[in-house]
Formats: C-alpha cells, sequence, structure tokens
C-alpha cells in the first residue's frame, strides 16, 4: 500500500490508526464518552464490566471516562508545548544561521547554558517557584524544549545557508524574512517534521511524568500522568489499575514513535555496512 | 607485450537495488601488462565496473549477472573468503580521493603494510622495507621517515602517491586505478601521471585507468574504451579511437577536447568602453592575505578570464567584486563611477547589474522552487513586474538559454545537469545585467554538455552584449572564449594580456608550467614533456 | 592538546558559574516575593518584614548570590525552610544513595547498549538489526513509571523475587544494598540502555560509510578486522558523546524511579522541596544535580579531545 507515494510498513500502519483513534477520542471526548467527567459510577478499583471497560479508578469513577478526558489534556497541553517550543526554537534558530556573528553567538551560549542544566531538575526549579498551573507549564517546559530545537534548526539552516541559492538569494539583497521563509524553510521541511513527531512524544512522557510525580496537570483536571499516581496503591493489592492509563501513555508515544521512524527510513540511503562483498 | 589475458570480464550486469540498470552486458578483456582506459561521462557506469572486476559493490548496487575471470578463475563464482583473499593481492584499487581512502587514525605506513600482512606475504620487516623503496619510487620526501606520518600531516598529492604505494603493496596484478588525478590541480596532475605510468611500466602490472578525460588517459593507456550509460560503445587502440573512432559519440568525444584547437573568441563583440576596472586590490580572510594587488580591466562585450590553481585566489577576487568580500584597499570603478566595497552599501540597481553564474549548478538553484520562481523572481524584484510581465519576460528568458518552455512548471530536481546549468544563466540574464562572473561555470559539467554551455555563452555575449569575467582552472576554456586572460598565482596576476599571446608566447615561468602541464589529445605528448626536462636538467 | 583539555576544563568551571547564576536568578525572580508566596496571603507586614530577614532577602540580589555560591564552595547550602534542617546534612546521604543506584545501572547499561549498538550496526538490515530496533523503539517510547510498574507487577508481586520498595539506610551491608536497588536499576538501565543503543548505533553506521572504510575491504581484510582496527577506533569519539549524553537521561529517570520505590535519593528530596515550595532547598538540590551533569560533560568532552587521533600527532 502506498502512502504520499511512499511504502507503507505494517508498524507505521499501525502506529497511523492508534494516532487517529487518540485524536478523534481526544477531539470527541464529551460525546464519545460513556459517562460524565467526574461522575462516581462505581466502588473503588472495581474488576472490569460490561459497562465500565476499564473498571472503576480510586474513587469510583469510569476508568475509561477519565481516561478520555485525561488523554484530552494531556494531548492537548503536549501539542501546545511542542508547538510552542517549535515556534521559539525554528525562529531563533534560522535567524541565528542566517544572520551569524553576535546574534548567533548570544543564542548558542544561552542554549549551551540552559542545556547544561538536566532538563527534569531545571522545570523542576521553575514549577517549585512559580507553582504548577497549566500556562506556566506550558511556558517552561516549552522554552526549555526549544533549546533542542533551536539546535537542530540552527545546524539546518546553517547547512542551507552555504549554498549557493541562498547565497544568490542574498546578493540579490533579499531581505531575512525572504531568505527564510523562501529559500531555507522549504528545504528543512522533512527533518523538522519527523523532528516534531519525536518532540512531541518527548513531551507527552515529560508531562505525564510530572504530573506522576505531583508537580504537573493538579487535579481536578484528569490527565493520564496523574491518574497512573492516584490509582498506584492499587498495585500492592495486584489490582491493574495504574496500568492502564501508563499503557494509554506507552500506546500513543510508540505509535508516533513507528510513524516517525518510518518517516526517517523513506530518505535513508543504505550504509556502507551493506556493501557487497 | 605477451597476449595472455589476465583479467577478462563477460556479460557484466550491474544494477541498482531499486531495480535500475546501471551497467548492461559489458565485455572486457585486459592482457598482462597493458594498461586499459575507461572512457565516459558521468554516469557510464565505469567506476562501477572497475570496482566489480574485484567482485565488490557499494550499498545499493548489486551485481546481477556476468563473469570475472581472473587469471582463468571466476572469481565471481568462488565463495566469500575466495573473493575477499584475491582483493588487495591479486587486484588493487587506488581511488580518487585519496583523503578519504586513508584512516585518520592509523599512520600511513601501517596502512601501506596492511595488506601484505593481512594476506601473508610478507614479514613487517619486509613489507615496511618494500613500502620505503616504493616511498622513493613514487618521490615522496624523506622516504625512510614518510611512513611515520598521519593522513592529515601531508599534503594531497603526497597522500595520493602514498595511495598508490598501498596499492602496490602486494605487488598486485591488476591496479584499478579511479579518476586518479581528477582532483588534483594540473600541475600536480602531470608530476601523479609521469609517476604513475613509470610505476605500473616497472613492475608490469596491468591496469584498468578510470577517467573522463580523454587527452589523460591517451598518455598512459595502451587500449580505450568508451562507455555511456552503461553500454559499450567502441573499443580500440588509443591512436586508432583518437583519430579515427568509427562511431559517432566517441568523435564527439575526441572533437571536444580538439576544439580548443581551432576556435578563438570572437574579437567583434569588444567595444571601446570599459565596464569594470580594478586596481591593486588587496583582501583579506582575517588575517590571510589571500588578494595581494590586483589590477584588472573588462571592456563592454568583452571575455576577461582569470586562470588559477587551487588557492590561487581567483575564487575571492570574484567574492570581491560580487560585494561578498569587502577589499582592504584599492578601487573598484564599474561603469565609470566608484563601487561601494560591500555588498550591504551597493543600491538594488548596481545589484542589478553585476551578476554571478556558479559551479555546480545543483545548489546554485533553490530544489523547492519552480523554474519560473525561479528565473521570475529577479524579475519581479528588480524590476516590480506583476504576475503577467514576469511570466513573458520568463518566456522569453527559457527561448534565449534554448530551454523548452513547457519547463517553466518543472523543479529542477527534474532537470539535467546542463540543463540546471542553462536555468543560472537565465536567471542571471533575467535582471538585465552589464557584467556576469561566472566562477567556474562548466567545471562540474560533462564534457559534451560543457561544450554546450560555453557555445550558448558564446552566442549570449554576441546577442546582447554582455560582458564576462570568467573565473577558471581549465585553460581549453579559456584558449575558445576569453579575450584576455589574466594567471593568478598565490593572490597575484603574474600575466595580463591577449589570450593568444598568454598562449602563445608564455613569458613568466609559471605560465610556461600552467600551459605545458595541460595534456594534449595525442599519445607522445607525456614522453615529450619528459624529453624536454631532461634536456632542460642534463 | 593540553591546551585544548586545560581550555575545555576551564569552559566546564565557567558554565558552572553560569549555571549557578541561572539557578539564582530563576529561584529569586517571583511576581510578589519569596515571602508572600511562602507564607501565603494572610501574612502580616510584620511577619513579612521578619521572614525576609530571616532569609536575608533585605539584602540587594548579587550579594545574596555571592554569599550563597560562597556558601556552597564552602559546603554551606543554608537551612531548608520546611524543617530548618540544614541542607546540606540532608542532601549528602541522599546524593550517595542517588550516586550508587544511577552507577549501579550505569555499569550495566553502558556494556550493554554499546555492545548491542555495534553488533546492530554491523548487520545493519539483517534480523538482528531489525529487532534491535523494534525493541529499542518501544522501550524508548515507554514511560519510566510504567517499566517500572510492570516491573514490580512481575519481580516483586506475582512472585517474591525483589521488594518493591526499596529501602537502603547508613551502614547497610553492600549485598543487602545491591539487593534492594536491584529493581529499580533494571527499569534505569532499560530506559538508557535503549538510548544508548540507538545513538550507538547510528554513529557506528555513520562510520562505517565513510571511504576508508571501503578501502580497508578492498585491500582483503576481513569484517571484523575492519570493524575493530578501522572503524572502532574513529566511533570512539561519537560513542563517548552518546554515553555523556544518556547520562543526562539517567539523571532524569532517576528521579521518577526514586519516586516510584520510594528510593532515599536526591531526586525524592528535590521533589519533595518542589511540592512545598521550599526554594532554598531547591536551589541547593538543583545546583548539586548540575554539577554532577556539568562535571560528567566535561570529562566527556576531554576523553574526546584525548581520543582524537588529529589532536594526538600534530603537524
Amino acid at each position: 500500500m502506498k502512502l504520499f507515494g511512499h511504502k507503507l510498513t505494517v508498524s507505521a500502519a499501525f502506529g497511523m490508526a492508534v494516532i487517529a483513534l487518540f485524536v478523534i477520542v481526544s477531539l470527541f471526548t464529551p460525546w464519545l464518552a460513556p459517562f460524565p467527567e467526574s461522575a462516581n459510577v462505581g466502588g473503588t478499583w472495581d474488576e472490569p464490566s460490561m459497562t465500565m471497560w476499564f473498571g472503576g479508578d480510586q474513587i469510583g469513577r469510569d476508568m475509561l471516562t477519565r481516561m478520555m478526558y485525561g488523554a484530552r489534556m494531556t494531548i492537548g497541553v503536549a501539542l501546545a508545548i511542542t508547538s510552542l517550543s517549535f515556534l521559539i526554537g525554528i525562529l531563533s534558530g534560522f535567524v541565528s544561521a542566517v544572520v551569524g556573528s553576535w546574534v548567533d553567538i548570544f543564542f548558542s551560549r544561552l542554549v549551551d547554558v540552559m542545556l547544561s542544566i538536566p532538563g527534569l531538575i531545571f522545570a523542576l526549579i521553575i514549577l517549585g517557584v512559580f507553582g504548577s498551573s497549566i500556562p506556566v507549564l506550558i511556558l517552561t517546559i516549552a522554552v526549555l524544549d526549544s533549546t533542542r530545537v533551536f539546535r537542530l534548526a540552527r545546524a539546518l539552516g546553517i547547512n542551507l545557508t552555504v549554498m549557493e541559492y541562498v547565497e544568490a538569494a542574498r546578493l540579490r539583497g533579499e531581505g531575512l524574512w525572504w531568505v527564510i521563509t523562501r529559500e531555507i524553510l522549504p528545504n528543512a521541511w522533512a527533518p523538522l517534521v519527523s523532528e516534531f513527531g519525536l518532540r512531541f512524544c518527548f513531551n507527552f512522557l515529560f508531562i505525564a511524568g510530572l504530573s506522576f510525580l505531583g508537580l504537573g496537570i493538579q487535579p481536578p483536571y484528569a490527565d493520564l500522568g496523574g491518574m497512573v499516581r492516584e490509582n498506584a496503591a492499587a498495585i500492592n493489592f495486584g489490582m491493574m489499575a495504574p496500568i492502564y492509563p501508563a499503557t494509554a501513555i506507552a500506546l500513543l508515544t510508540v505509535s508516533v514513535n513507528l510513524v516517525v521512524d518510518w518517516m526517517l527510513s523513506i530518505d535513508a540511503r543504505p550504509s556502507g555496512a551493506q556493501a557487497e562483498l | 607485450m605477451e597476449e595472455q589475458v589476465i583479467l577478462h570480464i563477460k556479460g557484466l550486469c550491474l544494477g541498482s537495488v531499486a531495480g535500475n540498470v546501471i551497467v548492461d552486458n559489458v565485455d572486457l578483456r585486459l592482457n598482462k601488462g597493458e594498461v586499459l582506459g575507461l572512457i565516459g561521462e558521468s554516469g557510464a557506469g565505469k567506476s562501477t565496473i572497475g570496482l566489480a572486476s574485484m567482485c565488490y559493490a557499494r550499498a545499493g548496487v548489486h551485481i546481477a549477472g556476468g563473469e570475472v575471470v581472473l587469471d582463468g578463475v571466476n572469481i565471481r563464482s568462488l565463495d566469500a573468503e575466495g573473493r575477499r583473499d584475491m582483493r588487495g593481492k591479486r587486484i588493487a584499487y587506488i581511488a580518487q580521493s585519496a583523503a578519504a581512502a586513508f584512516n585518520p587514525a592509523h599512520s600511513l605506513m601501517d596502512q601501506v603494510c596492511e595488506a601484505p600482512l593481512l594476506h601473508g606475504l610478507m614479514t613487517r620487516s619486509e613489507a615496511q622495507a618494500w613500502a620505503r623503496e616504493l616511498f622513493a619510487a613514487l618521490d615522496l620526501p624523506d622516504p625512510e621517515n614518510f611512513g611515520s606520518r598521519y593522513p592529515h600531516q601531508v599534503s594531497g598529492g603526497q597522500l595520493q602517491r602514498a595511495m598508490a604505494a598501498m596499492a602496490m603493496s602486494c605487488r598486485p596484478d591488476v591496479l584499478v586505478l579511479d579518476e586518479p588525478t581528477t582532483a588534483l590541480d594540473v600541475t600536480t596532475q602531470i608530476e601523479v601521471l609521469i609517476l604513475l605510468k613509470s610505476l605500473i611500466r616497472q613492475y608490469n602490472t596491468a591496469a584498468l585507468y578510470i577517467t573522463h578525460d580523454l587527452a589523460v588517459v591517451a598518455q598512459v593507456a595502451d587500449r580505450i574504451k568508451v562507455l555511456r550509460h552503461g553500454k559499450e560503445v567502441e573499443e580500440g587502440e588509443t591512436n586508432q579511437i583518437l583519430h579515427h573512432a568509427s562511431k559517432d559519440y566517441t568523435a564527439r568525444l575526441v572533437a571536444v577536447r580538439g576544439a580548443a584547437a581551432s576556435e578563438r573568441a570572437i574579437a567583434a563583440t569588444v567595444k571601446e568602453t570599459t565596464v569594470l576596472s580594478i586596481d591593486d586590490c588587496h583582501a583579506y580572510y582575517g588575517d590571510f592575505h589571500v588578494v595581494r594587488g590586483v589590477s584588472l580591466d573588462v571592456k563592454l562585450g568583452e571575455t576577461v578570464a582569470v586562470v588559477g590553481e587551487s588557492g590561487s585566489g581567483k575564487s575571492t577576487l570574484a567574492r570581491v567584486i560580487t560585494g561578498l568580500l569587502a577589499p582592504r584597499s584599492g578601487n573598484i570603478v564599474f561603469q565609470g563611477q566608484a563601487l561601494p566595497k560591500s555588498l550591504g552599501e551597493r543600491s538594488k540597481e548596481l545589484k542589478r547589474r553585476i551578476q554571478l553564474v556558479y559551479q555546480i549548478p545543483d545548489v546554485a538553484i533553490n530544489p523547492r522552487q519552480s523554474l519560473l520562481e525561479i528565473i521570475g523572481r529577479p524579475v519581479q524584484f528588480y524590476f516590480g513586474a506583476g504576475r503577467a510581465e514576469m511570466l513573458a519576460r520568463a518566456k522569453e528568458l527559457m527561448a534565449l538559454v534554448e530551454l523548452p518552455v513547457e519547463y517553466l512548471e518543472r523543479r529542477p530536481g527534474q532537470l539535467s545537469g546542463g540543463q540546471k546549468q542553462r536555468v543560472c544563466i537565465a536567471r542571471a540574464l533575467a535582471a538585465k545585467p552589464d557584467l556576469i562572473i561566472l566562477d567556474e561555470p562548466t567545471s562540474a559539467l560533462d564534457p559534451l554538455v560543457a561544450e554546450e554551455i560555453l557555445t550558448l555563452l558564446r552566442k549570449l555575449q554576441r546577442e546582447l552584449g554582455l560582458s564576462y569575467v570568467l573565473i577558471t582552472h581549465d585553460l581549453d576554456v579559456v584558449h575558445r572564449i576569453a579575450h584576455r586572460t589574466a594567471v593568478m598565482l598565490q593572490g597575484q596576476f603574474v600575466a595580463f594580456d591577449k589570450t593568444d599571446n598568454i598562449f602563445d608566447r608564455p613569458e613568466h615561468p609559471y605560465t610556461q608550467k600552467l600551459i605545458t602541464a595541460v595534456p594534449e589529445m595525442r599519445v607522445d605528448w607525456l614522453d615529450e614533456v619528459l624529453e624536454k626536462r631532461r634536456l632542460a636538467a642534463a | 592538546m593540553a591546551k585544548l583539555i586545560l581550555n575545555r576544563f576551564l569552559l566546564g568551571l565557567l558554565t558552572l558559574f553560569a549555571v549557578s547564576v541561572l539557578i539564582f536568578v530563576c529561584t529569586e525572580i517571583l511576581p510578589g516575593d519569596v515571602a508572600s508566596a511562602v507564607l501565603g496571603m494572610g501574612a502580616t507586614p510584620e511577619a513579612l518584614v521578619i521572614f525576609r530577614k530571616e532569609l536575608g532577602l533585605d539584602v540587594p540580589a548579587y550579594l545574596r548570590y555571592w554569599n550563597w555560591l560562597v556558601g556552597a564552595l564552602h559546603g554551606d547550602l543554608g537551612v531548608a525552610l520546611t524543617n530548618k534542617r540544614v541542607i546540606i546534612d540532608e542532601i549528602m546521604p541522599r546524593l550517595g544513595n542517588t550516586l550508587f543506584l544511577a552507577g549501579y545501572a550505569a555499569l550495566v547499561a553502558i556494556p550493554l547498549a554499546v555492545g548491542l549498538g555495534i553488533l546492530a550496526a554491523i548487520n545493519e538490515g539483517k534480523l538482528t538489526d531489525k529487532l534491535a530496533n523494534i525493541s529499542t523503539l518501544i522501550a524508548i517510547s515507554l514511560p519510566e513509571f510504567f517499566i517500572a510498574y510492570l516491573l514490580i507487577i512481575f519481580m516483586a508481586v506475582n512472585v517474591d523475587w525483589f521488594p518493591s520498595l526499596s529501602t537502603v539506610y547508613k551502614g547497610m551491608p553492600f549485598s543487602e544494598r545491591v539487593y534492594q536497588t536491584t529493581l529499580p536499576a533494571i527499569t534505569l538501565t532499560l530506559l538508557v540502555a535503549a538510548h544508548m543503543l540507538r545513538m550507538t548505533r547510528s554513529s557506528v553506521l555513520a562510520v562505517m560509510s565513510t571511504p576508508y572504510i571501503e578501502m580497508a575491504f578492498l585491500k582483503g581484510a576481513r569484517r571484523k578486522r575492519v570493524i575493530v582496527r578501522h572503524a572502532l577506533p574513529n566511533a570512539a569519539a561519537p560513542i563517548i558523546t552518546v554515553i555523556a549524553l544518556n547520562m543526562a537521561y539517567l539523571v532524569v529517570g532517576v528521579v521518577v524511579i526514586e519516586a516510584v520505590f520510594v528510593y532515599p535519593g536526591l531526586g525524592q528530596l528535590m521533589v519533595d522541596a518542589v511540592s512545598k515550595r521550599d526554594v532554598p532547598v531547591i536551589q541547593a538540590c538543583g545546583l548539586v544535580f548540575a554539577t554532577v551533569f556539568v562535571t560528567l560533560n566535561t570529562l566527556a568532552d576531554i576523553l574526546v579531545i584525548v581520543v582524537n587521533p588529529r589532536l594526538r600527532h600534530k603537524r
């Protein structure tokens, strides 16, 4: 089967199907969820049944409903983070690459210092001071993540800036905006799109991890990481309650990674290791 | 010469993993001690055949069929160990780029001795002694200790010779030389060519000499085989191919070089007015003094060539003229007015009137834009043209560079190298410039295609009254198209005169060295050069 | 080369300095100030003033930073806001625990990942490689707590091989300590090894595509020789960089794993401090983590310099 003119693998198809499922569920949650978001419909950690497909959570709400709302929240936040991070990273990265001189030095040094602190630690520091409201979470993680995007965009930009067609545009006297949007960006799409997928996964896991630690998305908002935390005690009784939201997280991340892997393998050339001897 | 066949390739078929045919049913016979030249343009499959004669195919390429018989044994039918055994020992490879073929982590001696040691042919001390002998034979400095150096510590030409030593280390029956001198300067090329030829003759090694340069291969090869698109076109003794080619394609390849003998720049295009005048220009890269006091002038309708080898500063001079590098001192006058030194200071109008055509068309045009966008943008940008006007002008330009108008919707990826270069020229013309700087415009193109581009450039000069500054290292091109020529060495002009004077009566020793280093299309040229040197030294 | 090493070392020190400034700036720039944030809305003006004086907030920022830094260099990281404990006494044992756990995981993960990564690269396209690819892809997609809980379920709750909570204390016998930390170490190992394997693989693949590798094959060298003598010496530098990069993943993973297993490490301390908004502790933990991280990176960069053949044999 072909998609966009490239051969589709089983794993990539699987990944796309799962992503589509999550997207639909997240967009139409209020209409698709079996119960209202915070309704108490059963007992603590009820076994899965016909009405409650994944059983009950720690205070008797329907696990499936909570997971759907949780997915909607976590995906939404992760998407917002990644989009903001890309906006910041690409702009600063390309401008640094094209303009060079002190702009480049300033941003590069700043990013170097920021990358010298492990991301989680830095996030914890900021959250510890400013609190864990959703805007703070989005802004903090986005700024932190933009450092990685900056590095990639800058590297891409530098590779492309030395191309003669970029020089030709500058010789003409084209402005910075033209050079970035018409000469560089169209040629940087492919690696940026796959990077978007990878960063989304990372941010998705990151926010889930923070929520798991109790420092991410705060109740009463449902979110997948928080749900794992809330239901964690069930493990000691041999019950699978926290596993369901955790699996949901894992499933989406695996799927996005499978699709990104497929995208990257399209352009990949066989390496020297495959020479015929 | 014995008539014993050392290498016999029968019906060789090579394809890509994707299914394309790279080499189609090629036969090849190489006798002991003989040199066979494999000639072809890019994409002819000559490198692939060279590697396949060692039963090796790069990733993505697959040997689909045929036999490779080395000294009576079909090595394709051997198992992996058998094939591995003869590589380096019976048949050795000399790559195009020596810098890439050496491992930066090991010394040169280690790598030169590696083959005989792993094949169990010599002990370490024997291998090292033999290596030193080869270093001396190849005229490398301090042959006793040269081997202890690392690849990054020696020059390109020395590294190429070290690679020749590495190939000869097992005294193989066959040498495969894959464009061994293509990446070298003209003056270095001739030295390496002489050494290679003497090495081959001395040890009576058979050789496959792969190149696209007929004049070079004519000096070394006994027979020549011409390839095109993976198929054989013609084969014969060198003299026969050069003077009595039976196929049209071969004749055209020969004629391209030969044309240099007759064609000259058209004097009638040159007018009196001076378009560009540079006076005592000095330019630096940081502290490095690259352009040292260059003075140059270009008249209306004239082509002035700046010739030099790598490191001469000619490309830097081009950057100075376009304003990408501001000179530290010196004056540039364009159309009677002082030209601001850096690009930022120049007006749009001034930028419009000086245009640049690059060497490698693949990176000179944006692969994501259509031809209409590429050619039309200067029209829009400089003249404020609307959509309709831009389209009309683009069609005119396509006609000027002899490209079909339908191509306007295409993207560069769908064009050949020569077509892309035409697009570059069209883009330059779109600005209606007075002066075009051509930076090695044909160096990256195949000889036949380069031919067409040169013809186009001459035609455009005649019709539009353009002035050209031609930067190149290719003396043949200069001889055919330039009215005046400047010879550049280490940042300075050693000569600046009418082209005919430069070529017929070279005064400066470097100019003489340069002119005499260009191979001519006859078999005994190299021997003549050697003879002249011997007489001069005596 | 010695000059390059010295430069890199100095750069490391400079980075540490810059990082300390950054940490300080982040924690001290508040809408409002620490006092009102901690004491809450209902605090009286007098209480705020006393609090500020206690924290030394009445002194200008750069002086506060200087005091803090000097104190830190002397081993005095101040006193916790919440329970008035001396921070350095809290940190030291916990830092030891965290480093033990991280070291345990690194010891297993690095040889495993690098070895398998090289193996996968050599067999590119074959079954070994495809298996490695898909399994590591899944592993890096799973959240740490997921792996941790799975392991707990299968190794601690269903069968009684390992404890589900890792309690360690000072003076514990070494073997007991190893036993208690095995489950969290396995979790960390799985996480980090997957990342390292993928990166090692692509680094080795990049080296395998170089022309000098082709030349070695054309000289008739066997595959094993080409890999060991030609590819690996040149892959050493990128692999060292990969390992250093993954030490960062280790730090991130450690924090979450400590939470799952209730392991008394530095990560736990920091997470607690963040939820209680205990600023001095947050600053101190952040500084310690960052110092470890910068030190590891500097070491790795210096190793890369030492391993570079162009730098060992100058022109």
